[in-house]
């Protein structure tokens, strides 16, 4: 157990959460301000402490920091019962990290309405801490919705362009995606009749009584969809470029960096363990999927791009192709690349749409045609910006590196010919990353952006700025010169459960 | 007389089982008297009057939950006192509060008289707390004429409008119409039933108990099959299930604010009530023909009520129609009662909806009463822009009633339809269940564009017109209170569900 009075887990939840009541209570503006800070720290700090503890912490089925709350549902089996994994911990700490991040960059923003701004953000990140906290997987779905509602809300009040349309667009689609694995969870819990959302029972419980295999295919179809749409798998995809288009800065970081996860969170720690035939029946099908339409079709979508948000949007979609094709190779180094590629692209995107929104507020656009030659007025934005596109794709130093080559050696294994094909995405997600950097910072500058830096002369980015991008830059740097802080609790979360029918069937 | 003739005559009187519902009645009348008694100054208290005596009988059945009448019958088998009958006594007279309240806000705007609006709504809420534990058809279909007859009248009660007086004539027609139907499924039953050449005839085949044994002995008799299907229909008709939704929309918009709340909450809750005494126990060895007929309706109102309500403009019609939606929702909870397989968790996954539904609809109604003017049956989705600015709180409580009613965690409405959507799985209606997960995106879009008009949206008002929107209603402290409070009931229901969960789906 942790050596903490309380519970940590609990306590990062509630936290923000507390806050966020307190201010649509009525929090003046100064105090919601000032205990934002707290609230969007606490969680940082629990999942410092966590991530340090977690190796020598008692674990039960390779859980820490079990608790459970009753909640007046234990007739049909549900329970909060909190608790981390080798492979929850890095999301856990990834979805701290981030929402420290946005919060800090949303709280420097002086956004119309703070505080319900911040509001919003406090509740996306206390559903974003119970997400990954959650062993029951009522729960587990639950918190992600309670994280999904700020963002249509976020999107249509203080959105950008077209933003009446772009939270229309996301909430219809992620409805339906929510709903249809809503469907595949409750097939599972009805169809395992163990009467239990708790993931740890319904674990031992299929390990003794293994579904059949139609079932489980009918599951794991449903949840891939589902999920599918949530994490934007081509063709479902569409909502992701034009919601973060319209997305303010902070929401856009805290769902693209770590709300969309969710669903491939949801393959590993759900599917994987409980359902390895299903999915096995549907791997092929899957890394096909991935690897044409997301990595492929959706990268030279991304080079197209002449908006420098839409770009970000596109190429998450297309990252999210990576982690597809680590579910669908399976063993223990297609998974764990995929936890390692989520953390790691969590932090590279969030910095990415932090860096997008400074950028706009110097120049005022977000077309990459009309800007240009930004490096000699403003160097040390540059310097990041150049930082989180190498690191977005994939240089070695960087954490995405370790993730995207485990993946590979995984995919392999599985599939010379996809492994090759989606190498050749790195190549894509190369040009259109320099390419990018160098409209941005490099060249002339182009006629509009001289009228505006005319207009406003930029200043460089200020240390307010700074202090959000300088915490996902050192996580990412950290990582990647130090993966086995990561890799080690992953491989033990992975190495007992993971089912030898997966790497056997997917092995052909 | 000796003391034990005395215990014995204590013993035998059964009124006291019927305490709450005499309770009502007489405070019924008492506000007739008070209204002859009292000099004019005062009447403006009477209302407060009903509301503290419902909160009383509210708070009386709480304490006496657990009565000694439980699971017996009374009055020679006209009730049955069930615990499902006493968690729709308890739902009915939250509703009745609740409609007390709006009232005190919608009425306000209209030269009507006061009193006998809430006399009606009393002896409605008596009668349907009788209609939830009818054990026999007598009873069954004098309380539901009770029921019907008193919304006659509320639905036409502002007398000087053409749209309340349209949508009053069209609710009685439809309501003469489907009380016929009902009455004759029922005479067919008990024909059928008394018919001393069949096996289990019985000559008192109106009571539930007895009619039941006569079905389980005649699975396949042809009469009694028309008959449970024309009680289904009549049944049908009040929680308007597709296709007997047709009187829906106008009767929603016509009526009175309180009083759409009061049909689209109460008077739909008792015809679940009844539809899940009659299905579970009743017609339950019918199920060949109650289950696909049930299914097919609820298949069809889930998508009807969704597909109809995406292009209305007045929020009346919206809602009533998103009402339909929810009738298709509940049906399915039945559907998985009634089911091959029954589900164990569908009874209280029912009584959990309706609850969830009573909550964010009266939070959704009671915005609504504060935004309609004299006239409140033109509202529509413009009346709402800029709503946010203007009004946050309400602006807050629409929100969250809409996304209650649309399904969106972790408010109450989502806990409901999960609950009802593991029954169904249960139950074995898989193909129905993936039309409700249907239905539920694309109700979505209307909720969603309803909380866009009154978040995302400004008002401009045309220049050379004034503002043609009726002045919105400031809040008193009373509604105030009872938005505030549903609204977190909302939330609070969705977090813990604790001993509502307990008291509910444990059952």
């Amino acid at each position: 157990m942790s050596p903490l009075p309380f519970d940590p887990l609990l306590v990062s939840i509630a936290a923000p959460l507390a806050l966020a009541l307190a201010i649509a209570l009525g929090l003046p503006k100064r105090w919601s301000v000032l205990l934002a800070y707290g609230a969007f720290a606490i969680p940082v700090l629990m999942a410092l402490h966590v991530w340090w503890h977690f190796g020598d912490a008692a674990k039960d089925h390779g859980y820490a920091f079990l608790t459970r709350y009753a909640t007046g549902l234990d007739g049909v089996g549900i329970g909060l019962k909190l608790g981390l994994n080798g492979i929850s911990l890095p999301l856990f700490v990834l979805a701290a990290l981030v929402g420290f991040a946005a919060g800090l960059y949303a709280i420097q923003s002086g956004a119309e309405r703070l505080k319900i701004y911040l509001m919003l953000l406090l509740i996306m990140q206390g559903g974003l801490m119970g997400v990954f906290a959650s062993v029951d997987i009522f729960f587990f779905y639950f918190f992600h919705e309670l994280a999904l509602i700020p963002t249509f809300i976020m999107v249509g009040i203080w959105g950008g362009r077209d933003r009446s349309y772009a939270a229309m667009k996301l909430t219809i689609y992620l409805t339906l995606g929510a709903m249809v694995s809503l469907l595949g969870l409750i097939m599972l819990y009805v169809k395992s009749g163990a009467h239990t959302f708790d993931l740890i029972a319904l674990r031992d419980h299929l390990a003794a009584l293994p579904l059949a295999a139609t079932v489980q295919n009918n599951i794991v179809g449903l949840l891939l969809f589902g999920f599918g749409v949530l994490v934007s798998l081509w063709p479902l995809h569409t909502w992701a470029p034009l919601g973060y288009g319209a997305a303010p800065s902070s929401a856009a970081m805290l769902h693209a960096g770590v709300l969309k996860k969710f669903g491939v969170y949801g393959l590993i720690q759900v599917a994987l363990p409980l359902l390895p035939d299903g999915l096995a029946y549907w791997a092929h099908p899957l890394a096909w999927l991935a690897v044409i339409g997301n990595v492929l079709i959706v990268g030279l979508i991304t080079i197209a791009q002449r908006d420098l948000k839409q770009m970000i949007g596109y190429s998450s979609v297309m990252h999210m192709g990576y982690a597809f094709l680590g579910i669908a190779a399976g063993g223990i180094i297609g998974p764990g690349g995929v936890v390692f590629l989520m953390v790691a692209h969590g932090l590279s995107v969030a910095l990415l749409f932090l860096l997008a929104t400074a950028i706009y507020h110097r120049t005022q656009t977000f077309a990459l045609d009309e800007m240009g030659g930004l490096a000699q007025k403003t160097p040390v934005l540059a310097a990041f910006f150049v930082a989180a596109t190498l690191a977005s794709i994939g240089l070695p130093g960087f954490a995405n590196f370790w993730g995207e080559l485990a993946i590979f050696v995984a995919l392999w294994k599985f599939s010379p010919l996809i492994t090759a094909l989606a190498v050749a995405g790195v190549v894509i997600s190369a040009v259109y990353g320099l390419r990018s950097a160098a409209r941005v910072f490099f060249g002339p500058s182009s006629a509009e952006l001289a009228k505006v830096t005319a207009a406003h002369p930029p200043a460089d980015i200020t240390w307010k700025e700074r202090f959000p991008a300088l915490i996902l830059l050192a996580a990412l740097l950290f990582i990647g010169f130090w993966p086995k802080s990561l890799t080690t609790p992953i491989n033990a979360a992975l190495t007992p459960h993971t089912s030898a029918k997966v790497g056997n069937a997917t092995g052909r | 007389m000796t003391l034990e003739a005395v215990k014995l005559a204590a013993e035998a009187n059964q009124w006291v089982a019927i305490f709450p519902e005499l309770l009502l009645a007489c405070l019924a009348l008492a506000l007739l008297a008070l209204e002859i008694v009292l000099p004019k100054k005062l009447h403006a208290y009477i209302p407060d009057v009903a509301l503290a005596g419902l909160v009383g009988a509210l708070g009386g059945q709480l304490v006496n939950f657990q009565s000694a009448t439980l699971g017996k019958e009374s009055f020679n088998g006209l009730l049955l006192h069930s615990p499902g009958g006493q968690v729709m006594r308890v739902f009915f007279l939250l509703t009745a509060m609740l409609v007390c309240i709006l009232a005190r806000v919608s009425l306000a705007k209209q030269k009507v008289p006061r009193i006998e609006f809430y006399h009606l709504v009393l002896i409605i809420t008596g009668a349907m707390m009788l209609l939830a534990q009818s054990n026999h058809f007598v009873m069954f279909f004098v309380a539901l004429e009770t029921v019907t007859i008193g919304f006659y009248i509320l639905v036409s009660y502002f007398r000087t409008k053409t749209a309340s007086l349209e949508a009053g004539l069209k609710y009685l027609v439809m309501g003469a119409l489907s009380s016929g139907l009902l009455l004759f499924g029922i005479v067919l039953l008990y024909g059928v039933a008394g018919n001393p050449t069949l096996p289990g005839h019985s000559a008192s085949a109106l009571h539930y108990p007895a009619l039941g044994q006569f079905l389980v002995a005649n699975p396949h008799n042809f009469l009694a099959g028309v008959g449970i299907v024309l009680v289904l229909v009549g049944v049908a008709f009040k929680i308007g299930a597709f296709p007997f939704q047709i009187w829906v929309p106008d009767v929603y918009q016509g009526a009175p604010t309180p009083v759409t709340a009061f049909l689209a909450v109460g008077s739909k809750a008792a015809g679940f009530a009844v539809l899940l005494v009659l299905t579970r126990d009743v017609f339950a060895s019918y199920d060949w023909l109650v289950t696909p007929a049930l299914t097919a309706m609820a298949a069809a109102t889930i998508l009807f009520g969704n597909i109809a309500a995406l292009t209305q403009h007045n929020v009346k019609r919206l809602i009533g129609l998103s009402g339909v939606s929810h009738a298709g929702f509940l049906l399915l909870g039945v559907v998985a009662l009634s089911g091959p397989v029954a589900s164990v968790s569908a009874t209280g996954a029912i009584y959990f909806y309706l609850f969830a539904y009573l909550i964010a609809s009266f939070a959704v109604f009671g915005v609504m009463a504060h935004i309609g003017g004299a006239d409140d049956s033109d509202q529509t989705l413009d009346h709402y822009n800029g709503l946010a600015k203007e009004n946050p709180f309400l602006a807050t409580i629409l929100a969250i009633g809409l996304g209650s009613l649309a399904g969106i965690p972790p408010l109450a409405g989502f806990m409901g339809k999960f609950f009802v959507f593991i029954a169904a799985f249960e139950g074995g209606a898989r193909w129905t269940l993936a039309l409700a997960v249907v239905g539920v995106v694309i109700s979505i879009y209307y909720y969603f564009g309803w909380i866009k008009a009154a978040f995302f949206e400004q008002w401009i008002t045309p220049a050379d017109t004034a503002d043609p929107r009726p002045v919105r209603t400031p809040v008193d402290v009373v509604s105030g209170i009872a938005l505030g409070c549903l609204a977190l009931a909302s939330i609070f229901i969705g977090f813990y569900q604790g001993p509502l969960g307990q008291w509910l789906t444990l059952k």
